[in-house]
Formats: structure tokens, C-alpha cells, sequence
């Protein structure tokens, strides 16, 4: 219900991030990774579904452009290690987590669209060590719109977005939503 | 996995109490979250914090150890706290009532019961009364919902997807739970369904769910692409509705003979425990066709969803 009214908000007020914003912010990430990665074989892009996996897959392209090397990318889905059971009233499909195996010696960079409280990082993080123990773990997001709830920061981050508790990130990609790549701020209707 | 809907479904029941009041869709849900519990199974650490702090209580009123070892490990792997209670060792057996026992569980703070009992309708009983989440896990002649499930997912599973294909269930129908649920989950994904057995066990009744109803194997199973045997059980017959052991397998009983008729491809599936020799020839359980060990091994996988999506939600 209130994602309707959002939609019909946001399409009133322009983007924050348009296409071009949202690819050159994703440029700097690989940029940014492929310089603090000698060694991009053994990097694996993990992807939160459903956005973070489009955000990683696109990263890999980039990477895989401007390096000529190609990073193992893959899926995992925090929704099982989640630190709010029988706290939501409905729960959404889960996925299949799926990682190139074994962990150990591999650098795991969970890929997340907007980072914003840290729990879904946390819970990622706990995901990834049911599979094994890889060397590091580190962090890319899209957008960081700050309200830290956990001691977790951002490696990789494609844009600082300040926001307001209230507020909420609208974020389209193409090839997940039908949409074109765009990213909003609204504010969050009140029901 | 074809029969994947990317629809925007977010799960809402508390208690899964039969798969009649399911929709396809919610039952497509169950099984795409199954998939993703199947794939905790292969990981180095088998076991996820979904259910930390809660606690399970498996109530068994009729005994059972398949279906209560599979919940139990199913719960654990969840990371919830797990209580067996059998009949013998409940109160039960010094007359207090269904609903006294199950409210002194939820006053422990059980925040899921898992319930097997020979009346039909007393997991739906328990749900209208207590705020714990109530699975299923066989009722009377009435439901068996996670064994139906694990049946559509190991026949999408091999099969790609459920609709469209014929699916034939065969032997005691009139007693069985598991043919119910399979019955109604089956018709609601899209299969043609053909029951075949004695006709004591198999009334023509059965036709007004959406079913054929068949009394002749040989001429059924070239056109099956899943034989579901269902297992004769002896502690609901009355002597009056069975032929005989030997009779039945001459007539319904799933030899190498007869298998002989069944595509190469049709999957032959059994809800065990398994009468060897009765429903099914031996050599045939253990065989390439059959999918039953494969079966227990989903069970797993759907209890996991189950509990996951009824005892995740946040109740009043």
C-alpha cells in the first residue's frame, strides 16, 4: 500500500542518482576494489538479493573491463540469520545462498544496495561463515544512508546519501525491477 | 525449478493445518523456501539461527518416528529448543482433555507444536485457541499437509514442474491422510490425478475432488509419469474393506512384472514405511525409478521451511 503512494511521490520529484550517476558510482567501486586487490582471483562479489546481486554482477563486468580479469561472484541470502524472528508480521520469499567453494584464502565482498543500520550486514556475515572461512570479508554498498545501529562501516561505497530517520531510499535498477536505473529519496507516509 | 513465481506473495499463516485452505500460489511459496533450506544442507555448518529462542514442542499423539525425527532435526537446524512428548508420557493418559494439555504447553511458552493425532480436526482445534503456531503432522483420515509438500517437491524437483503431468496414487485411499493432502496439492498445482485400488478402499466419491478413480493398475500405469503408493495400513483396516495380502499384491501390488508397463521416466514414490513386498516389489523400492529416499531427504527441507515460515512470524 504505501510502496503505491511512494511510487506515485517519487515520480513527481527528480532522482538523487539518475542512470549515468548510478554506473559511474558502480566504476568507482571496481576502481576502488581492483586497487586493493592485487590478487582478483581470489575475490568473490556476494550479492544480497535481489538488488545486490544485479549490483554485483554489474561490478564484475566493470572489473572484468578494466582489469581482464574475471572475479567469481555469487548470492547470499541473510534472511535465515536475521536478528528479528517473530517480530514481522509476513515474511518475504527466500532465496538459495550460493557461494564459489571453499572459502578459505578468498576475499568475500558482500554487495548491498543500501547500507543503512548494519543488521543485514551482520546477518550476511553470519551466512558466509556457515560456508567456510574465507581470508577477509569486506563491504560494498550503492548508497550509504548512514543510522548505524551495529560497529559495522563500508569498504566500498558508491554514494554518501545523508538522510532523515523518516526518509526512505527508493532505489530502481533495470534489469530487477523494469524500470530505469534511478534512486529516490521519499518520505515515508504515514498509514 | 520452472514453476517459480516472482510474485510479490509475503507469507502470513501462523499454522499450516491442511493443504485444502492453501492456494497454489502460497503452496509454490512452501516450496521455493524449501529450496532454500536444501541448500543449508550442503553447507560446512548445517544449522541457521532462524528460530533462535523459540521453542518447539513436538506432540505426538499417535506414534510416529519418521515424521518426528525429521521435525526434530528439522527444528534444530532452525536453532530451536526441542520438547518430544509422546501420548504415553503425556497427561492425556490420566484424562485431562486435548485443550488442557496444549494449554499448559503454551503457558511453558511452547511457541510451536508440532501435532500427530488420530482425530481429524484437532491441530485446526488447537489453532483456534492458543496463539502458539500448530503444524500439522497428521490428522485422523483428514490431513498429513509436510508430507503432501515433500511429495510436490520431489516431483517438481525431478519433473521441472507439477502441472501438466499424471500422477497416480494407488492403494488405501478411504484411510489415508497422505492421499488427501497429495489429492488436494496436487489438483490445486495443475496434475491430473488417477486413484487406483480395491474399490472397498477407493470410492467413487473421490471423483467429486477432480480425480479419476480407476479399479484396473495394468491399464493406468503406461500413461503415469509418478506412481504414488500409498502404504496398507493395518491399524485403521477393518477386515471387511481388505482383499487379502495376497490378493491385493496380484492385483494392485507394484511387481517387476507390472513396472514392466511404466515409462522409463515415471517416478515411483512410497510415503514409507514401506511393506516390502506388499505394495511394492523390493528390488523396485531400492531401483533407478524410485525417488523414496529422496523423499525423506526433502522432508527435511520442507519441515525446515515450514517451521521457518509459521514459527517466524510474529503472532499476537
Amino acid at each position: 500500500m504505501t510502496n503505491k503512494q511512494n511510487t506515485r511521490t517519487s515520480s513527481a520529484t527528480p532522482p538523487v542518482m539518475d542512470g549515468e550517476a548510478i554506473t559511474r558510482a558502480l566504476r568507482r567501486i571496481a576502481h576502488e576494489i581492483i586497487e586493493r586487490n592485487p590478487e582478483l582471483g581470489s575475490v568473490i562479489l556476494a550479492g544480497i538479493p535481489s538488488r545486490g546481486v544485479e549490483i554485483a554482477r554489474r561490478i564484475a563486468d566493470i572489473v572484468q573491463s578494466l582489469a581482464q580479469t574475471s572475479v567469481e561472484t555469487g548470492v547470499i541470502d541473510v534472511s535465515m540469520h536475521r536478528d528479528d524472528v517473530g517480530k514481522r508480521a509476513e515474511l518475504p520469499r527466500v532465496q538459495a545462498s550460493r557461494l564459489p567453494l571453499p572459502l578459505e584464502n578468498k576475499t568475500v565482498i558482500i554487495v548491498d544496495d543500501v547500507f543503512f543500520t548494519g543488521r543485514t550486514a551482520r546477518a550476511a556475515m553470519d551466512a558466509i561463515s556457515s560456508f567456510g572461512r574465507p581470508a577477509r570479508i569486506q563491504l560494498a554498498a550503492l548508497i550509504d544512508r548512514g543510522h548505524r545501529e551495529l560497529p559495522i562501516r563500508v569498504d566500498y561505497v558508491g554514494k554518501n546519501l545523508p538522510t532523515a530517520v523518516g526518509e526512505r531510499v527508493r532505489l530502481r535498477l533495470e534489469n530487477v525491477d523494469g524500470e530505469p536505473d534511478a534512486v529516490w529519496l521519499v518520505k515515508e507516509e504515514k498509514a | 525449478m520452472t514453476e517459480q513465481s516472482k510474485s510479490a506473495l509475503r507469507w502470513q499463516r501462523k499454522d499450516l493445518l491442511g493443504i485444502r485452505e492453501l492456494s497454489a500460489e502460497e503452496i509454490t511459496f512452501i516450496l521455493d523456501t524449501a529450496d532454500a533450506f536444501k541448500e543449508v544442507g550442503t553447507r560446512e555448518i548445517k544449522k541457521v539461527p532462524a528460530l533462535r529462542g523459540k521453542t518447539l514442542v513436538n506432540f505426538f499423539v499417535e506414534p510416529s518416528t519418521r515424521t518426528r525425527t525429521s521435525f526434530e532435526i528439522a527444528a534444530i537446524r532452525l536453532s530451536a529448543d526441542v520438547i518430544n512428548i509422546s501420548a504415553s508420557a503425556s497427561s492425556l493418559t490420566k484424562g485431562e482433555t486435548l485443550k488442557d494439555t496444549a494449554k499448559i504447553l503454551e503457558a511453558n511458552h511452547a511457541d510451536i507444536i508440532v501435532l500427530r493425532h488420530s482425530s481429524s480436526g484437532a491441530p485446526q482445534f488447537l489453532a483456534e485457541r492458543l496463539t502458539s503456531s500448530i503444524i500439522n503432522a497428521g490428522d485422523g483420515a483428514h490431513e498429513h499437509p509436510t508430507q503432501a509438500l515433500l511429495d510436490l517437491y520431489t516431483i517438481r524437483e525431478r519433473k521441472g514442474a507439477v502441472a501438466g503431468l499424471h500422477v497416480v496414487i494407488v492403494g488405501d485411499i478411504l484411510f489415508s491422510r497422505v492421499a488427501r493432502s497429495n489429492i488436494f496439492g496436487l489438483l490445486k498445482l495443475g496434475a491430473r490425478v488417477t486413484l487406483v485400488g480395491p474399490s472397498t478402499l477407493v470410492p467413487r466419491e473421490f471423483e467429486k475432488l477432480g480425480v479419476t478413480v480407476s479399479y484396473d493398475i495394468d491399464e493406468i500405469l503406461p500413461t503415469a509419469d509418478v506412481v504414488n503408493l500409498l502404504r496398507i495400513q493395518h491399524e485403521r483396516q477393518r477386515k471387511e474393506y481388505f482383499p487379502g495380502i495376497g490378493e491385493y499384491i496380484r492385483l494392485f501390488g507394484l511387481t517387476k512384472d507390472r513396472a514392466k508397463r511404466l515409462k522409463p521416466d515415471c517416478l515411483i514414490m512410497h510415503p514409507g514405511p514401506i511393506n516390502r513386498g506388499v505394495e511394492i516389489d523390493s528390488e523396485l523400492a531400492d531401483g533407478a525409478q524410485s525417488v523414496i529416499l529422496d523423499q525423506v531427504t526433502n522432508g527435511l527441507a520442507i519441515r525446515m521451511a515450514v517451521l521457518y515460515l509459521c514459527g517466524g512470524i510474529a503472532t499476537p
